[in-house]
């Protein structure tokens, strides 16, 4: 572990939160910009990963992994949610004629 | 299509700033390894990563059995959930697949909930398994009529934040503190949330699949 | 009691409680009473205490910064504690029989999850003013997100599943921009303790990078000009307890969140430029959200309009208390603006309730009459507006030194 440079993958994880960020914003199915925010989201992961290992130390620094296993359980919450509200919206959509809000 | 340019020429700036960001962050940054193995001896397990999630920093991990617990009650309250009973019928192929998963599916939940102590393990890993094996109990029928104890499964949810909170009343009476162990004992109180938080992880991440609270008539 | 006990009992009441109500719906009203008064006395000892022995910290499992997460009530925590433990209190009550009016099945649903998401969102909070720590602040963030996205599509409506459908795709990335920059200033810094960041931070791209991606997420969050467009659907068309909620409470947690950022963790970082763009953006977010206001033909989006006004005044608090002098009547303006508004912009919806519950609608146009149905209700309203206007005024004439209105 000690001498070996692991910036690349940080640099990896830039890569896919840009990815993320651009699909999110450009894709307009909602399933897919959902997908989106779970790539910027691992996106993150990687890098405190990433830069948990450039630590020195015999093992990698353990405090990212910890935030990262929150980051994960998160995300997994916040994947659920947003799957649950697009498909609560879509039914009161398809309920409902455009315009007719209350 | 056109706007699609603007929004690309945002995005590659946003990746050159952050990728700047990290070539100009220390080589080798400073971290809390050692830090958090010198205070190991004193956390109660031998694990440095449970240490951080259960003792350092247990305060986010009782926050995020939270928010777990707010994502079922969220999901709950936008929908019913398409709960199986309504596509059940035998599935000759999951049912003896089922026999023989199911058991070393649940043995390894509680596996990983002893080993993450000591190794990579832990009640978020045992409880990922536990949601998974929710999950396949649920295609294949079997918790028909567990769905209909809805009160049941409310309890279950609710355990972690339940007992995470009791212990940390009861060890704050102990020490003053808040999630503050008294000495030498850090190790059973961890075993102690994490066995609660366990079956509400579990059971979160299963019903989760389902997207929606269960409905008593399919049952 | 210690301030260890207030401040744990302010996290720990409300999260047992959320949790209890969804166990047991039926205790919710209860339940909800009882964490407010739970909450409201820990919030009174919790302020005598810093007011007479300073800031308070904690440090969670005894290991304190920079491995372990510390608990801290200052001035600022305090002031921001009493105004959600108030605002708390009156929606605890008001909620009451908000959702008792309606008998049917619909009904009774809400109520049932109202409950817990509202002591979620209670928590949350509370967290949010005690934590020192910038990674448990995104934690507190995310649980504020989720609560405050689930009750506006409590609802039920098209139009308020379609604004929180907006509202959580907003609220999830710009969380995650804020999770990103921590993760910088951790590399760079080797801590997420707010307290000891200013000490470490020597300003560099990282942190520029780090500092922008963070603000990026808060400002989204707070619905600063030009990230608000997501806030008035989704405070016009949630149930009037929770439009108070959010419009008073939820967008003044990512704007404290700044505060800290910008003025305790990296000073170092706040040249006048920022402070500069922050007051351009707080302006136009004034100009633009007035004469929204202005135009809107319902009730409960010109006082969400207002409320996007509201929040420039806010940012306004950047450039002025940078200048040398005034710098002390700048935050003691700008943090009573914050508290009166919170209070007003709750007497404001809560009230707008009333009146959509009487007339059926809140199409300002056919409101004709309304103050002889509802006399007492239209008079709140209107003392709750005179508090917003007596209030912009010292601040958009340069705030003269009087601090009171």
């Amino acid at each position: 572990m000690p001498d070996a440079d692991y910036r690349i993958y940080a640099l990896a994880g830039m890569a896919l939160f840009a990815i993320g960020f651009y699909s999110m914003l450009v894709q307009a199915h909602l399933l897919r910009r959902i997908m989106a925010l779970n790539v910027m989201g691992s996106g993150v992961f990687l890098v405190y990963i990433a830069l948990g290992a450039q630590t020195p130390g015999p093992i990698p620094d353990p405090v990212p992994h910890a935030m990262v296993l929150t980051g994960i359980v998160v995300s997994v919450c916040a994947t659920g949610l947003a799957l649950a509200l697009v498909d609560r919206a879509q039914a009161a959509a398809s309920e409902v004629e455009p315009g007719d809000d209350a | 299509m056109t706007s699609r340019m603007p929004i690309g020429v945002l995005s590659l700036a946003l990746l050159a700033a952050l990728g700047w960001a990290v070539l100009s962050l220390p080589l080798r940054p400073a971290g809390l390894t050692a830090a958090s193995l010198a205070k190991l001896p004193e956390s109660g397990v031998t694990n440095p990563v449970t240490a951080v999630l259960l003792n350092y920093r247990g305060y986010d991990t009782l926050l995020e059995i939270g928010v777990l617990l707010l994502a079922i009650v969220a999901v709950w309250s936008l929908r019913r959930g398409e709960w199986p009973a309504s596509h059940l019928h035998d599935r000759p192929l999951l049912m003896p697949l089922l026999r023989v998963v199911l058991p070393v599916l649940l043995l390894a939940a509680g596996y990983l909930l002893w080993i993450g102590a000591f190794a990579p393990g832990g009640a978020f890993q045992g409880g990922a398994l536990l949601g998974g094996a929710i999950v396949l109990v649920m295609l294949g029928g079997l918790a028909r009529r567990a769905l209909a104890f809805e009160r049941l499964l409310r309890a279950g949810l609710v355990l972690g934040v339940i007992v995470f909170a009791a212990v940390c009343a009861v060890t704050m009476l102990l020490t003053g503190g808040l999630l503050q162990f008294p000495a030498g004992t850090g190790g059973t109180w961890i075993m102690v949330i994490e066995s609660a938080a366990l079956v509400s992880i579990g059971l979160t991440l299963g019903l989760l699949y389902f997207g929606g609270r269960p409905n008593a008539h399919h049952a | 009691m210690t301030s260890a006990w207030a401040m744990a009992s302010l996290v720990l009441s409300p999260l047992v409680a959320a949790a209890l109500t969804f166990a047991f719906p039926r205790l919710g009203r209860s339940l909800a009473l009882g964490t407010a008064g739970v909450a409201g006395l820990a919030v009174v000892r919790l302020m005598r205490l810093v007011f007479a022995g300073g800031v308070q910290t904690h440090r969670v499992s005894g290991w304190g910064a920079p491995l372990g997460i510390e608990l801290r009530a200052d001035g600022l925590s305090v002031l921001m504690l009493i105004v959600t433990a108030l605002i708390g209190v009156a929606i605890a009550l008001y909620s009451q029989r908000y959702f008792v009016s309606e008998h049917d099945d619909e009904a009774r649903h809400r109520e049932r999850y109202f409950w817990p998401l509202f002591l979620f969102l209670w928590t949350a909070l509370n967290a949010l003013y005690l934590s020192a720590d910038i990674f448990n602040l995104y934690v507190t963030l995310e649980m504020l997100g989720f609560a405050a996205v689930t009750l506006v599509a409590l609802a039920g409506t098209h139009a308020a599943l379609t604004a929180a459908l907006r509202y959580v795709f907003v609220s999830l990335s710009a969380s995650l921009f804020y999770l990103l920059g921590v993760g910088l200033v951790y590399g760079q810094c080797g801590t997420v303790d707010l307290p000891s960041l200013a000490a470490q931070a020597r300003p560099g791209p990282a942190l520029w990078v780090a500092l922008a991606l963070m603000t990026g997420g808060l400002v989204a969050k707070a619905a600063l000009f030009p990230l608000h467009g997501w806030l008035p659907p989704a405070h016009a068309n949630a149930p009037a307890p929770v439009s108070a909620l959010l419009s008073a409470l939820v967008v003044k947690a990512p704007f404290y969140i700044l505060l800290r950022l910008w003025f305790e963790a990296f000073p170092a970082l706040m040249t006048p430029a920022v402070a500069q763009v922050f007051g351009a953006l707080g302006a136009a977010a004034i100009l633009w959200g007035s004469v929204h206001a202005l135009f809107q033909p319902r009730l409960k989006l010109v006082i969400a309009y207002s409320t996007v006004a509201q929040l420039g005044y806010l940012f306004l608090l950047f450039p002025l208390t940078a200048a040398q002098e005034g710098g002390f009547m700048a935050w003691s303006g700008g943090l009573m603006l914050l508290g009166a508004h919170a209070c007003a912009k709750t007497a404001m919806f809560l009230t707008a309730g009333n009146i959509l519950h009487a007339a059926g609608h809140d199409r300002i146009e056919d409101l004709d009459g309304i103050t002889h149905i509802l006399p007492v209700s239209v008079f709140a309203f209107g003392l709750a507006g005179m508090s917003l206007i007596g209030l912009d005024c010292p601040r958009a004439a340069g705030l003269p030194g009087n601090g009171c209105c």
